[in-house]
């Protein structure tokens, strides 16, 4: 019999009057005076629900009686919440700071279960007769200690490195009671208690919690940090797996089961995308009500400057190139602050997208330089190799085709392995999702055979072939100048495709053509097309080489350069604008 | 015609999206193809596991194409998660391609010996009740290869009495096939029996249980083939065995029997037709069409000009001798079959091809039985060809005349 009190029960004992209440093994409250048991039992039936702290001593009191089939009660909300403490866990490892994990992330997600109505609200969203009352919160004073009694603490280690200041705020709650009825109803179709219920929710104005969208929180929290990984870094490292995503449930305590309908909703069979991901996060910034980001300064990674040299450094191009990208981006503003920064709630184009953008600068400055043509780019590098045969002392010439040749290599090679990494990926999980009980030992058979199969033809592959993991990284090509087998341009130099005049320096190429020239004015999401086989060939491999590198598809990319130019040439546009306006008015 | 190019650049949607461009031939919508395949899976986006599964897929087949052994390992390794598919009709086609690709894989793999391969079938036996009979044949089949009789003979009498699974006209075809091959596996005990029995003297003490033993299996065997043998089909290595069989214990009638009643599939029936072709009785008239019917039923001479020639002479022959009843009865057993074996479209393209003689006589054939509407003939019909076009234009004549769909026919 325990000695703790039960602090919530304030009734006078009917033998001794005392207010001094334990409990029973079996939940009863028991007078610690008289020890006279009532019938009265606790309404606080899940013990989990309460932090580690106490779970010691409630346990003992209150032995809920744990069904290992059902194993324990659980939200989806919660589950979020595990796979976003795993993302920011592995974050952390890759190097970024703990305030994004226990500040930055943490404060988004509550603030979004505030907004969602799930949590830290009046009245939560839980219908089917479940409505627990919850402390009102307030966000600028939340800590750990205050997480509402939804969020099961054991599922998912403490936001906080700290977290045991929290037993002062225990025995203010209110306990609240779970219809169990509607229990058993809903554990037939899902693991979790809501997950039927989750997957049907239609609420207008609400952004609903998809696993993609944990990354759009991820991303959020690195863009307010201003760390140094872009979104395609980090889709990149998903896709290597070095930050879960896909089978992020296997972590899951073994406790909170899944299967139903909780398959559709946490086992997810594709990668992300870049577009779907970007889109996310606008969405959710918008609908946290963010305040604008901190400013994306000239020093910061993030800024087009600093990524048009990282990226210029990892596709081999010479680091003279950089000067023509820093004048770029004066040119069309793409430098200034006010342009970088994400603001949610300002109604301008919100252009978080740093990479694409820095990317497409490069692409601009090699089409001023080279002009792609498929013509005038080979009349350079023969130039160029002229001269580097008859001054082999000097700094060489950039050679556009020596640059094509081994890039192409390099590409290739590249790319091939990255389709039969993808080929071989494994994406079903030791811990096979299933619909329901009847077909839980169907899933597990299957895996067993799997399992099998898989281990008889490990043995006819040779082990040394498989090769190890590969640690996460932000290059993923690399040159070095002592490399003697592949040559690193970087340190050539672009004296063979400009010329001087007076002071500065003008390119030798004195033509340019626009990647588009008309841009979209219907409803639609974008702004151009691409169809390939309009473009020159050098100019395809560029986008191929870019896109792949990010992993986007082309067709954004293009996009992406046909903004730069049109904020370039911004006068040649509105001429031709002017042309068809004046058109169209001579047809009416 | 700015403005009707804007219009031209079809819905666009998240997905990929290429514009259309009116190109000198014509319009061209590549997205629109992209739309019609996303019908097919509900309008939904096509998952990534889909996109790896079949890439994985792909290599299986190209390092299987190279001989790359090790290399085929590794990608089915990766492969073996389609069992788990999400999409179940992907998932029920799992373990045939999945037993197909790695039979193939551990028959060559220098590593792979006859237990790897008995571990792998029986696994892949098992999963679903589908692949169980057709997985147990090419087992058998491949203990066979490896001398392995005993096991071979376990593995049929096993299948043999499988009972589970649907009853389709396949599953037939393949208890068939094993009982068959059963059958054979048990003439070949015998045989060798009988050959150790040949070494015995009659007196020694252990000939009668050896002779016992024979008797037995050839009991067992005969039980076996002579169901099988009433079932269409060329079972000319069974027979063979059979009758010899039937012959050594002097039952020379049950031999005639067998005999008689199976036409065998062989090029020297040809022969035998032109020797019944030129008697005098009416019987052997009949005959000699069952002959021919006979010989064009084996695989092996579908492409024999001789035989077609034979039968698209005879057959006009026939029919104007009168003797449609004749035509109607072999016709019967075959008019489920024939068309496809022979006469399908891919044929006769294929023939046309190879050699327009043969598709000639096939042709007249086709039209006799199966009317001018056919296919195959249809198709010739059509070709053009200076040599044989009017040879071509006289097989449209006869077949209007006496094909046996032909409702004009006084009958």
């Amino acid at each position: 019999m325990d000695l703790e009190e039960a602090e919530e029960f304030k009734e006078r004992c009917s033998q001794c009057a005392a207010v001094s209440w334990g409990l029973t093994d079996e939940g009863k409250y028991y007078c610690t005076s008289c020890h006279n048991v009532t019938e009265r039992s606790q309404e606080v039936i899940n013990t989990d629900l309460i932090p580690n702290t106490q779970i010691k001593a409630l346990n003992r009191g209150l032995k809920k009686k744990n069904n290992s089939e059902k194993g324990w009660d659980w939200y989806v909300c919660e589950g979020f919440q595990n796979i976003l403490c795993q993302q920011a866990e592995a974050l952390k490892n890759l190097g970024i700071g703990p305030e994004l994990k226990n500040d930055v992330l943490h404060n988004f997600w509550k603030r979004y279960l505030q907004k969602s109505k799930q949590a830290y609200c009046k009245n939560p969203v839980y219908t089917t007769g479940r409505k627990p009352t919850v402390l009102e919160d307030n966000l600028s004073h939340s800590d750990w200690a205050s997480e509402p009694e939804l969020l099961s603490d054991v599922s998912c280690p403490p936001f906080l490195e700290s977290g045991a200041e929290s037993q002062s705020d225990i025995h203010t709650r209110k306990p609240f009671p779970i219809s169990k009825a509607s229990q058993s109803e809903t554990s037939v179709c899902s693991g979790s208690l809501d997950g039927v219920e989750y997957s049907q929710r239609k609420e207008k104005g609400i952004v609903k919690m998809t696993v993609p969208q944990t990354l759009a929180f991820c991303y959020l929290s690195l863009l307010w940090q201003r760390e140094a990984i872009t979104l395609s870094d980090l889709l990149r490292f998903v896709e290597e797996d070095h930050i879960p995503y896909i089978n992020a449930f296997q972590h899951f305590p073994e406790q909170m089961k899944l299967y139903g309908r909780d398959r559709g909703i946490f086992g997810i069979e594709s990668w992300p995308d870049y577009e779907d991901i970007y889109k996310k996060t606008i969405e959710v910034g918008t609908f946290l009500d963010l305040p604008r980001f901190p400013d994306i300064t000239e020093d910061c990674y993030l800024h087009p400057n600093i990524l048009c040299m990282k990226y210029l450094m990892e596709v081999n191009l010479p680091d003279e190139m950089h000067n023509l990208t820093c004048h770029v981006v004066k040119m069309t503003g793409m430098g200034e602050v006010d342009f970088l920064t994400f603001d949610p709630i300002a109604k301008m184009a919100k252009t978080v997208k740093y990479d694409v953008q820095a990317v497409a600068i490069i692409v601009v400055v090699l089409k001023l330089l080279f002009l792609l043509d498929d013509n005038l780019e080979w009349s350079l590098s023969n130039l160029a190799e002229k001269h580097n045969e008859k001054n082999k002392k000097d700094k060489p010439w950039f050679d556009f085709r020596k640059w094509y040749q081994i890039m192409k290599k390099a590409f290739d090679e590249k790319k091939q392995k990255w389709e039969e990494a993808r080929a071989k990926y494994l994406w079903k999980s030791e811990k096979p999702l299933y619909y329901s009980f009847v077909d839980k030992p169907v899933a597990y058979k299957k895996r067993e055979m799997v399992v099998n199969l898989q281990k008889q033809f490990s043995t006819l592959v040779d082990s040394t072939a498989t090769a190890g993991k590969k640690s996460p990284s932000s290059f993923q090509f690399n040159w070095t100048e002592e490399d003697t087998d592949r040559t690193c341009f970087h340190g050539h130099s672009l004296q063979g495709v400009l010329k001087e005049k007076g002071q500065s320096l003008l390119t030798k190429n004195s033509l340019y053509w626009l990647s588009t020239q008309k841009f979209c004015r219907c409803y639609c999401t974008h702004v151009t097309t691409y169809e390939e086989s309009n473009y020159s060939l050098s100019y395809q491999f560029i986008l191929n080489l870019f896109s792949f590198l990010l992993r986007i598809k082309t067709s954004l990319l293009h996009e992406e350069v046909s903004l730069v130019e049109k904020k370039l040439f911004e006068k040649k546009y509105s001429v031709t604008k002017k042309k068809s306006r004046s058109k169209k008015a001579r047809r009416h | 015609m700015s403005d009707f190019s804007e219009e031209l650049k079809g819905p666009v949607t998240d997905d990929e999206v290429e514009t259309s461009v009116l190109t000198g031939a014509g319009m061209h919508f590549p997205w629109l193809q992209t739309y019609v395949e996303t019908v097919a899976i509900g309008g939904k986006r096509k998952k990534d596991f889909a996109q790896t599964t079949s890439a994985c897929l792909s290599f299986v087949q190209e390092a299987l194409l190279k001989h790359q052994w090790q290399q085929a390992a590794e990608y089915m390794y990766s492969y073996f998660q389609t069992l788990e598919d999400s999409d179940s009709y992907k998932r029920q086609a799992a373990p045939e391609i999945i037993w197909k690709l790695g039979s193939e894989i551990l028959f060559y793999h220098p590593k792979s010996n006859v237990e790897t391969f008995s571990t792998f079938a029986d696994r892949m036996k098992n999963i679903g009740v589908m692949n169980y009979l057709k997985i147990s044949l090419q087992h058998a089949l491949y203990l066979l290869h490896h001398g392995m009789l005993k096991d071979a003979k376990r593995n049929l009498s096993e299948a043999e009495t499988w009972r589970h699974g649907e009853n389709t006209s396949s599953r037939g075809i393949l208890i068939n096939l094993i009982q068959a091959y059963k059958g054979l596996l048990q003439y070949y005990t015998w045989s060798k029996k009988k050959m150790e029995l040949s070494k015995l003297d009659k007196d020694d003490y252990a000939y009668n249980a050896v002779a016992q033993d024979v008797f037995n299996h050839s009991w067992k065997t005969s039980a076996n083939i002579s169901a099988l043998i009433k079932i269409p089909g060329v079972w000319d290595p069974f027979v063979k065995s059979y009758v010899e069989m039937l012959e050594f214990y002097g039952d020379r009638d049950g031999a005639q029997e067998i005999l008689y009643q199976i036409v065998p599939s062989h090029k020297l029936m040809l022969e035998f037709h032109t020797l019944l072709r030129k008697s005098e009785k009416e019987e052997h008239h009949k005959l000699g069409l069952e002959v021919l019917f006979g010989v064009l039923d084996f695989a092996g001479c579908t492409k024999n000009i001789t035989a077609w020639k034979y039968l698209a002479k005879y057959l006009k022959k026939t029919l104007m001798g009168n003797h449609l009843a004749w035509v109607q009865d072999e016709w019967n057993s075959r008019k489920n079959w024939w068309p496809n074996f022979h006469f399908s479209y891919f044929w006769a393209k294929s023939d046309w091809k190879e050699d327009t003689a043969l598709a000639c006589e096939k042709a007249f054939v086709a039209g006799l039985l199966l009317g001018k509407g056919c296919r195959y003939f249809r198709y010739i019909l059509k070709q053009d060809h200076q040599i044989l076009g009017k040879k071509i234009k006289r097989m449209k004549r006869s077949v209007k005349k006496y094909s046996i769909v032909n409702p004009r026919l006084s009958y």
